[in-house]
C-alpha cells in the first residue's frame, strides 16, 4: 500500500518506457518502445485498430506483461509492482462500471480502496460527479444510464483518484457522433489542471488527436513510427503510413513522375511542379493528397475525368471515392450530396498541396502551411 | 394461435407432472376403505380424510418417525452444498480468469476432468469410497457422507459457474485490480456479488442432487445416520399401507418444493437484473 499512497500524492513524475517489447504466442504485439511521458501533458496515441495502442496501455497498467524492457514511474520500477499497487487509472472503450453499485458508490470505490475516509471519499466523489454532470443520477445503477452517461461514470472513477497516470483507451469509440463531439469538448476541461498527471489517450480519430493532444504518437504494427506536436505530424508525416493514419479519410496515394520541372500523374495529368517540389530530382515518386484538397470540376492539366466508385455520407460531409485511370482518389465534400456509382465526374488536385513521397514511403516534400 | 398451443402444451405438461403428485397427496389422507374399494379422488365428497397415514410416519403411531432422517438429510445436504459452493466458485473463477496447465493440458481439459467425475456411474465408486471411509473411520457418519457428496456436487457447481463467470466481462475484475484490489479481493468484492444468480442456480442443483441421493447414503451409512431417501425406501411396501407410503413420499419432497418457491421468487424478482448489460 505504500507505493499506492506515493502515487496518490500526485507528485509530478514522468513515466518512462525503455525498450518495451511484448510478444504474443506467434506475433509481436509491441516492438522496442522507448518513450518518456512527461507529467502535465496529454499524449495521444493514434493508430489503426490492431496497431498496439491498447496493448501499450495494458502493459503500462500491468494487465499485460512485457517480454522485454523496463517501465519507470519516477524512481519506481513500475513493471515490478503488482497491478493493484501501481495506482494507475484506466478508462476502457467499453463502458466498464461495477454493475451492482450505484453511480456514487462506483466513484467512491477507488477512493475507499486507497484508504480515504468515508466522509472525504463521499465529498470528493460528489465533486467529481458534478464535474461530469451526473449529480442527479448518483443513486442510479449504471445499467439505468445511457451509454454516454455510463462512460462519464467510468471517467469520473478514473479521475477521482489523483493518480500519476491516466490511460484512456478510445473512450469515445462506442458513442454516437453527437455525443462524441460533446464529450471531447468536456475532456479538454476535465484534463486541465492536472499538472501532476501523465494522460495517455488512444484513438483512431485524427480529429480527436488534433483537438486534445499536446503530443501525438503515431503507432503502426506495434511501434511508435513518429511523434511530435500534432500539427507538425499532420503537416509533415514522415512516411505514407503516418500520412494515412493521421488523415481521415486517408490520404489518396498515386504514382507520379517528375521530369523537367513537370509533375505527371499517369498520362493524362501533367502540370508544372509547384514551389515545394521544384527542387526534387527527376524520377519516380508517390504523391499524396488529402481528401479536402481534391475538388470536383476543373479543366486544367491538373484534372481528370473518372467514375464514382463509392459515395458515403459521414456526418455533415459526403465522401466520394472516384476511380481514375491511375488509381483511386477520395474527395471530401461539404454537405450531403447524391451521386450514383459509375457517374462520370471530373476531379482536380491542388498542385501546391501535394505531399511527395519516395518509393520506399518516406516523406520527400510537404506543402507546408 | 401460437399462444393457444403454448398454453395447451403447458397444461398437458403440468397435468403430466402434477397428477401423480396430487394422487399421492390425496391418498396420504385416505382411510383404508377409500383406497381398497375402487378409485376415489375428492376428499369429503367421496371419502372422509384422516391423518392416520401422517401419524404413521411422524412417530405418533406405528411404523416410523421420519423427523430424525429429515434432520440428517438437511444437515448433510446443507454442509455438502456449502462446501461445494465455496470451493467450487473459487475453482470456477480461477478456471475462468487464469490459465493453468501442463504441456498440452489446459483449462478446458481441467474443466472436463471435473465434469468427467459425473460421467462415471456412481456404482463404480461405491467400493473405493467404502474402503476409503472405512480406513478413515468415517463410515456411518455425517462427515463421511458430506465428503462423498461434496465430491459429487463440486463438478456440477464448477461446470455451471465457469460458464457463468465467463459471461461477466473480464474488464470488471481488471478495473477492480487497477483500483487497488488484489485478485482475491477483486473476486470477493466485485465478481461474487454479480454471481449471485449463478450461485443460486448452482446451489439449487447441489441441494437437489444432495437431497435426493439414495445410493451413497444406502452404501455408506447404516443405523446411526439414516437419510430421508433411505428411511423412505426402508418403509417396506408389503407391510406399510399405501396411505402411509404416500405420506412419506410427500413428506420427503415437501422441503424442496418449499425451497423451489422461495428461489423462484428470488430469481423472478430480478436476481439477474443488471448483472450483465
Amino acid at each position: 500500500m505504500d507505493s499506492l499512497e506515493l502515487f496518490d500524492e500526485g507528485c509530478a513524475v514522468s513515466l518512462n518506457l525503455s525498450q518495451i517489447s511484448v510478444e504474443g504466442e506467434s506475433e509481436v504485439i509491441l516492438k522496442d518502445i522507448t518513450f518518456d511521458f512527461k507529467p502535465g501533458k496529454i499524449y495521444v496515441l493514434i493508430g489503426r485498430t490492431t496497431s498496439g495502442k491498447t496493448s501499450l496501455m495494458r502493459t503500462i497498467a500491468g494487465l499485460l506483461e512485457p517480454t522485454d524492457g523496463e517501465i519507470h514511474l519516477g524512481d519506481v520500477r513500475l513493471d515490478e509492482v503488482p497491478i493493484w499497487e501501481r495506482g494507475i487509472a484506466m478508462v476502457y472503450q467499453q463502458f466498464i462500471n461495477y454493475p451492482q453499485r450505484t453511480v456514487l458508490n462506483n466513484v467512491e470505490f477507488p477512493l475507499l480502496r486507497a484508504g480515504v475516509s468515508k466522509a472525504d471519499a463521499k465529498a470528493q466523489a460528489l465533486a467529481m460527479i458534478e464535474k461530469v454532470g451526473l449529480t442527479e443520477f448518483i443513486n442510479r445503477k449504471p445499467s439505468q444510464l445511457s451509454g454516454g452517461q455510463q462512460q462519464r461514470v467510468a471517467i469520473a472513477r478514473a479521475l477521482v483518484r489523483n493518480t500519476g497516470v491516466v490511460l484512456m483507451d478510445e473512450p469515445l469509440m462506442n458513442l454516437d457522433y453527437k455525443l462524441r463531439e460533446q464529450l471531447r469538448e468536456e475532456f479538454r476541461v476535465l484534463f486541465k489542471g492536472s499538472e501532476n498527471r501523465v494522460t495517455i489517450y488512444a484513438t483512431t480519430e485524427p480529429s480527436e488527436a488534433l483537438f486534445l493532444g499536446d503530443e501525438l504518437l503515431v503507432m503502426h504494427e506495434g511501434r511508435i513510427i513518429q511523434h511530435g506536436k500534432p500539427d507538425s505530424v499532420f503537416e509533415n508525416p514522415s512516411t505514407i503510413d503516418v500520412a494515412q493514419i493521421v488523415n481521415d479519410p486517408p490520404m489518396s496515394i498515386l504514382d507520379a513522375e517528375i521530369r523537367d520541372g513537370k509533375v505527371s500523374i499517369g498520362n493524362l495529368m501533367s502540370f508544372a511542379a509547384p514551389a515545394h517540389v521544384k527542387s526534387q530530382k527527376d524520377g519516380r515518386y508517390k504523391i499524396g493528397i488529402r481528401a479536402s484538397e481534391v475538388v470536383l470540376g476543373g479543366s486544367g492539366s491538373n484534372s481528370e475525368q473518372g467514375e464514382v466508385s463509392l459515395s458515403e455520407v459521414s456526418g455533415s460531409e459526403t465522401l466520394l471515392y472516384v476511380k481514375l485511370n491511375i488509381g483511386e482518389v477520395v474527395l471530401q465534400l461539404e454537405g450531403i450530396h447524391d451521386y450514383y456509382i459509375g457517374q462520370k465526374v471530373t476531379v482536380s488536385l491542388a498542385p501546391d498541396r501535394l505531399f511527395l513521397f519516395n518509393l520506399d514511403g518516406t516523406l520527400c516534400a510537404a506543402p507546408g502551411n | 394461435m401460437n399462444k393457444i398451443f403454448k398454453y395447451l402444451f403447458i397444461f398437458i405438461w403440468s397435468a403430466f407432472v402434477l397428477t401423480p403428485l396430487s394422487w399421492a397427496l390425496v391418498t396420504s389422507f385416505k382411510p383404508p376403505a377409500a383406497v381398497n374399494n375402487g378409485a376415489t379422488f375428492i376428499p369429503w365428497l367421496q371419502f372422509q380424510p384422516t391423518l392416520d397415514g401422517w401419524k404413521d410416519i411422524t412417530g405418533i403411531s406405528g411404523y416410523a418417525n421420519l423427523f430424525p432422517p429429515l434432520i440428517n438429510s438437511a444437515t448433510v445436504t446443507f454442509f455438502s452444498t456449502l462446501i461445494s459452493l465455496t470451493l467450487g466458485c473459487m475453482a470456477a473463477y480461477g478456471l475462468s480468469r487464469f490459465s493453468y496447465g501442463w504441456k498440452n493440458y489446459k483449462n478446458p481439459d481441467i474443466i472436463f476432468f471435473f465434469i468427467s467425475q459425473r460421467i462415471m456411474p456412481p456404482a463404480v465408486l461405491a467400493v473405493p469410497f467404502f474402503i476409503l471411509l472405512k480406513s478413515l473411520h468415517l463410515l456411518d457418519t455425517k462427515l463421511g457422507l458430506v465428503l462423498v457428496l461434496t465430491s459429487g456436487l463440486m463438478p456440477i457447481v464448477v461446470w455451471l459457474l465457469v460458464d457463468f463467470f465467463n459471461q461477466l466481462p473480464k474488464e470488471i475484475d481488471e478495473m477492480a485490480m487497477l483500483e487497488g484490489c488484489n485478485p482475491f479481493e477483486a473476486f470477493i468484492r466485485t465478481i461474487l456479488p454479480l454471481a449471485r444468480p449463478g450461485l443460486t442456480v448452482a446451489g439449487m442443483f447441489a441441494i437437489i442432487f444432495g437431497w435426493n441421493d439414495l445410493f451413497f447414503a444406502l452404501v455408506l451409512t447404516f443405523t446411526n445416520v439414516q437419510t430421508l431417501p433411505v428411511a423412505v425406501v426402508a418403509l417396506n411396501g408389503t407391510v406399510t399401507p399405501f396411505w402411509t407410503l404416500s405420506a412419506s413420499a410427500i413428506f420427503s419432497i415437501l422441503p424442496l418444493v418449499g425451497l423451489a418457491f422461495v428461489v423462484e421468487r428470488f430469481l423472478s424478482k430480478g436476481g439477474f437484473a443488471g448483472a450483465v448489460r
